[in-house]
């Protein structure tokens, strides 16, 4: 009894620890918009989206050690499946507490269908394949508007409807003691709590017997399968997890944008995915939060600074927002491995 | 320990410069160096990417436009106005449109022209309605842009629909086509603009003896035209870009396929006759309104353009910089940049534009909805004839 | 039939041009065990800097061969010094680090190079100029190819054979394959594996360097994205054929050709008017699926025993 009145110095500081972050998490939009503008609290919900896919590329490739070269799919199919749920394109409106649990389970259905013929394949050929895959659902989501109007084809399906709780949405603005909220806000706490429950699955999921049946797989198939390990379930249920996390990402991302096109789930993004997960440290959960944060924001940064920095240095723009933001991006991608080969933030 | 100490700096310094640079970027000044009060147009357009030569024109266009404007010492509501460009690139991009648009709104946009392609111009929108700002687009085409029914989303060329059935009227009556192939390339504006050819087509009465696709990352189209070479068609209709016309024609050379090539406002330009080379002989190109030597006050604005740009106008310059000016002749109609001031006088405007006369009609999309066709002759386009009102 | 010899044609030029960027990517696999993402961008780059050339001897008047040959040499040259750098700076000092870390060096350096290339020459997509006559010859008076694309066919061939002999039959080529097999033993056995690396590289920059002239060549047209939808092409057919196996390389390079061609000409007809050519990328990944579903280590790449 005493003991739950006087609680130990440890546990004191990670309750102070934990009200803090909530504290900062709750009040963050709001600091973010002040200091530098309501783009760049859209920004950020773009990161916490990109977070969740970088959470879910982890555990295929960071935990499993599966080279998922095409993980952009699942997070198509995710937004596909909210877009044609909740919007004009079939007139079905259906309410987000059912599509994101329907978004989780058909990406990770995709997840086990598209991993199920490469368990036989090594490294690379499973990376390629995999690529294949990604570009395979691209073209199929660009031309099923024939002969049945699927997805809209190239058009893409706009008017998607916000999540809305009873008769609010999302896309209502509101003003609380002379503050507006707006969809950016409502997002952002809706991505934050997903991504809290991801992160708390995902480190269950790692400190778990399935967590070590698949670093064992990671480490050495062979010695996996001799240990008794059945490896094509295992690798199996990593595509499915991976892939519905990317999933409910896409639905969430379907949502926010209100419009969804096959253009936004095209290889580059795949390849940024993996690029944040091995960069913010493979394996490492909190790693491949840092690696999403600086690999969507870092070019937001170089974008918005770029013109008025060099115009402050030489009077004129030497090299263009454009090509200075990716020429830095390919940079820090190179510097990053050659220092850090192991990931930013590994364990 | 050190190695600890030594990444806490270093994240501490990351984090201070990404603050610094981030405010740098932020420039929302609200009065000029000269006490004026500063008015932003945003521009969104592709700047980068394989169409951004058509992206930087449009820009140039705006850019003219407001230069002249401010040299004309303009008033609103009794203060003297300067009026600035920002400028986004949408990189052509749907993942892309919706991020700058945004930016835009954040910077207080009095109005904004934009974007060039259908497929980044229709997202967009909505977030440009969401917020009332005013949208003028120099050239996106899909007709599903207005049919959004936002009160504020305007066009000053001809859409699609317009352009695809004067297309197939031209192809039915002027070249007396009859078997014709049909080939998109995928995007909106490819789609959009085949699917009407390909609907007004049936409906005079032509056969459409393939539907054939591409994508914009395709270099190599042999295998779609050896297919077509098979069928004996009378005419090979392209709906998309210059980047891929060019290289298709002379593909179609090296099979010996010797048919009449019809194509879009896409393909109408500079670019499409120098990849082609001597392939581009007789090809027909449409493209929306008339040709620049037609236009009202086309030469003068050409060598206003090239004078000030040192490059000559690619195709949709001409109208962005209608668009910008007739935003502004709303503005000065209405004498205040505020949306919901000037918006009733850009509904009903009136306006003698470079390119005509502008007007729209409920949906906003241009009164006068002209499509003029081209055909290539010696290494130049050489305008043949309009169609439509005028 | 005569349309379906042209579409074999078609699928024989595109498949040589896929199989000469091929050898590039499965040399460099063989030997480092990495994928290569930056080998696409140095064939743009070879065919930019012979659009340069090319442009800055139109000024003076040189008779056609010595134009053709100072445009080879000077890209494969700058190609391969490219190449050597890359390496170096890149992926030597990764040789020892875990296996993702060289894939994401080389995506970076695939941004930077395509980048790069995009402040130096612009944004836009140049014509190609034509130094000598791109006849058109009917075979069997049925298909029609061009001067530049049995040139490119042969080239691949030729190329194949010579690569194959070279690693084969030469002490240097041994060199390579023990380099490829173990690079710790080699070391062991007195083999120069920097040098061996190096060599490597510049050779798969060379072909890449000829690869990208003769593609900008044939389709008329060089610009600063062209290399990378053409990497990934090239890597698939690698993979196809057995990655780390010259002759796989062509082959996939081939065959990979000829499913597209093959594949875009007739889908339609195969699945009866449901699908048409906007499928044709699908039908090369699916045949892709199928052979590695039979043959997990590509066609003619060997069978690795991981059965426990």
């Amino acid at each position: 009894m005493i003991l739950k009145i006087f609680p130990s110095n440890k546990k004191l500081k990670f309750i102070h620890g934990l009200l803090l972050i909530t504290v900062s998490l709750i009040f963050l939009p709001f600091i973010i918009e002040e200091s530098f503008g309501r783009s760049w609290l859209r920004i950020f919900d773009y990161t916490l989206i990109y977070v969740l896919l970088a959470l879910g590329l982890n555990i295929v490739v960071g935990f499993a050690g599966l080279l998922d070269l095409g993980y952009i799919a699942f997070f198509a199919v995710g937004a596909y499946s909210w877009a044609i749920l909740a919007s004009p394109q079939f007139d079905i409106h259906l309410s987000f507490l059912i599509i994101l649990p329907i978004s989780f389970l058909t990406a990770g259905f995709f997840g086990v269908l598209l991993g199920a013929p490469t368990l036989r394949l090594r490294g690379d050929y499973l990376a390629i394949v995999t690529l294949g895959f990604g570009e395979i659902i691209r073209i199929f989501l660009n031309n099923l508007d024939h002969p049945v109007n699927v997805t809209n084809g190239p058009v893409g399906i706009n008017m998607i409807d916000p999540v809305m709780i009873g008769a609010f949405s999302f896309n209502n603005k509101i003003e609380i003691f002379g503050i507006q909220l707006t969809n950016l806000h409502f997002y952002y706490y809706l991505l934050v709590i997903c991504v809290i429950l991801v992160i708390i699955i995902c480190q269950r999921l790692e400190n778990s017997s399935i967590g070590r049946a698949w670093v064992a797989i990671r480490e050495d198939e062979v010695a996996a399968e001799a240990m008794g390990i059945n490896t094509r379930n295992v690798k199996l249920l990593a595509f499915a997890m991976g892939a519905s996390f990317g999933g409910v990402s896409g639905a969430i991302f379907s949502s926010f944008q209100g419009f969804v096109s096959p253009e936004s789930f095209i290889l580059i993004e795949s390849i940024m995915v993996l690029c944040m997960v091995v960069l913010g440290g493979m394996g490492h959960i909190y790693g491949v939060v840092l690696g999403a944060f600086i690999l969507v924001i870092l070019p937001e940064i170089i974008r918005s600074a770029a013109a008025p920095v060099q115009e402050s240095i030489f009077g004129f723009v030497l090299i263009d927002p454009e090509s200075l933001r990716m020429i830095l991006f390919g940079l820090a991608l190179i510097l990053v491995m050659l220092y850090r080969p192991k990931g930013l933030w590994n364990k | 320990m050190k190695s600890k100490c030594r990444n806490n700096l270093l994240f501490f310094l990351f984090v201070a410069s990404s603050f610094f640079l981030v405010s740098c970027g932020s420039d929302n000044s609200e009065f000029d160096s000269e006490g004026r009060k500063i008015v932003y147009i945003g521009h969104a357009g592709p700047l980068t990417g394989p169409i951004a030569h058509l992206g930087k024109d449009n820009e140039n266009g705006v850019k003219l436009a407001i230069q002249e404007a401010n040299d004309r010492n303009i008033s609103l509501d009794g203060q003297t106005i300067s009026f600035k460009v920002v400028s986004v690139d949408d990189e052509g991009k749907e993942s892309k449109t919706t991020l700058v648009a945004q930016k835009l709104v954040d910077t207080n946009v009095s109005g904004v022209i934009g974007h060039l392609n259908s497929g980044t111009t229709i997202p967009a929108s909505k977030i440009y309605h969401d917020e009332g700002i005013p949208q003028i687009s120099p050239s996106a085409t899909n007709v599903n842009y207005t049919n959004q029914g936002f009160p504020a989303a305007f066009r000053v060329m001809a859409n699609d629909k317009q352009q695809g059935s004067a297309l197939a009227n031209f192809a039915i009556n002027d070249i007396s086509a009859n078997k014709i192939a049909v080939i998109d390339d995928r995007t909106a504006y490819g789609k959009g603009l085949a699917d009407i050819f390909e609907d007004t087509v049936k409906g005079l009465g032509g056969i459409i003896s393939s539907r054939e696709f591409t994508d914009v990352t395709k270099s190599d189209f042999t295998a779609i035209l050896t297919k077509i070479k098979g069928l004996n068609v009378d005419l090979i209709f392209y709906a998309g870009m210059d980047v891929q016309g060019g290289p298709m024609l002379k593909q179609l050379d090296n099979l010996g396929l010797n048919v009449n090539f019809l194509t879009g406002d896409g393909c109408q330009t500079l670019q499409f006759i120098e990849l082609a080379g001597k392939s581009s002989q007789g090809v027909y190109a449409s493209s929306p309104g008339v040709p620049l030597d037609r236009m009202p006050g086309g030469i003068s604005f050409n060598s206003k353009y090239e004078q000030t740009f040192n490059q000559s106008i690619q195709i949709y310059g001409p109208y962005a910089y209608d668009a910008t000016n007739t935003l502004i002749d709303a503005m000065v109609k209405a004498n205040s940049y505020l949306p919901e001031n000037y918006l009733p006088f850009l509904k009903n405007i009136q306006f003698k534009g470079v390119t005509g006369d502008i007007s729209f009609d409920e949906k906003g999309d241009i009164n006068r909805g002209s499509i003029s066709m081209y055909q290539v002759k010696n290494n130049k386009w050489e305008y043949l004839k309009t169609l439509g009102d005028n | 039939m005569d349309i379906f010899f042209q579409q074999v044609i078609n699928g024989l030029v595109i498949g040589s041009v896929y199989a000469l960027v091929a050898l590039g990517y499965t040399m460099v696999y063989g030997i480092l065990g990495i994928i290569n993402f930056a080998h696409g961008e140095v064939v743009m780059i070879g065919a930019m800097v012979a659009l340069s050339i090319i442009l800055f001897l139109f000024q003076f008047d040189i008779p056609i061969f010595l134009s053709i040959a100072l445009v080879f040499i000077g890209a494969i040259i700058f190609c391969s010094l490219l190449a050597f750098c890359i390496e170096k700076i890149a992926y030597k000092p990764l040789r020892n680090a875990p296996r993702l870390a060289p894939l994401i060096t080389a995506i970076g350096v695939s941004i930077l190079l395509q980048n790069i290339a995009m402040l130096i020459w612009g944004r836009q997509y140049y014509s190609f100029p034509q130094i000598f006559n791109n006849d058109t010859y009917q075979i069997f008076g049925i298909a029609n190819i061009t001067t530049i694309q049995i040139i490119i066919i042969l080239i691949s061939l030729v190329t194949m054979f010579l690569l194959f002999y070279f690693i084969n039959k030469t002490q240097y080529g041994m060199a390579m394959r023990a380099t490829s097999e173990d690079k710790n033993a080699a070391k062991l056995m007195g083999i120069e594996i920097n040098n061996v690396i190096s060599i490597t590289f510049i050779v798969g920059a060379s072909l890449a360097a000829v690869a990208g002239i003769l593609i900008a060549a044939n389709y008329g047209i060089a610009h600063y994205s062209m290399g990378f939808m053409l990497g990934l092409k090239a890597f698939t057919a690698a993979v196809l054929g057995g990655i780390g196996n010259i002759v796989g390389a062509v082959i996939g390079g081939l065959l990979l050709g000829l499913i597209e061609s093959l594949g875009a000409g007739y889908i339609e007809k195969l699945t009866f008017g449901f699908m048409g050519s906007n499928y044709q990328d699908v039908i090369a990944f699916l045949v892709l699926v199928l052979v590695l579903v039979i043959k997990p280590n590509g066609l003619v790449g060997e069978k690795s025993s991981t059965k426990v």
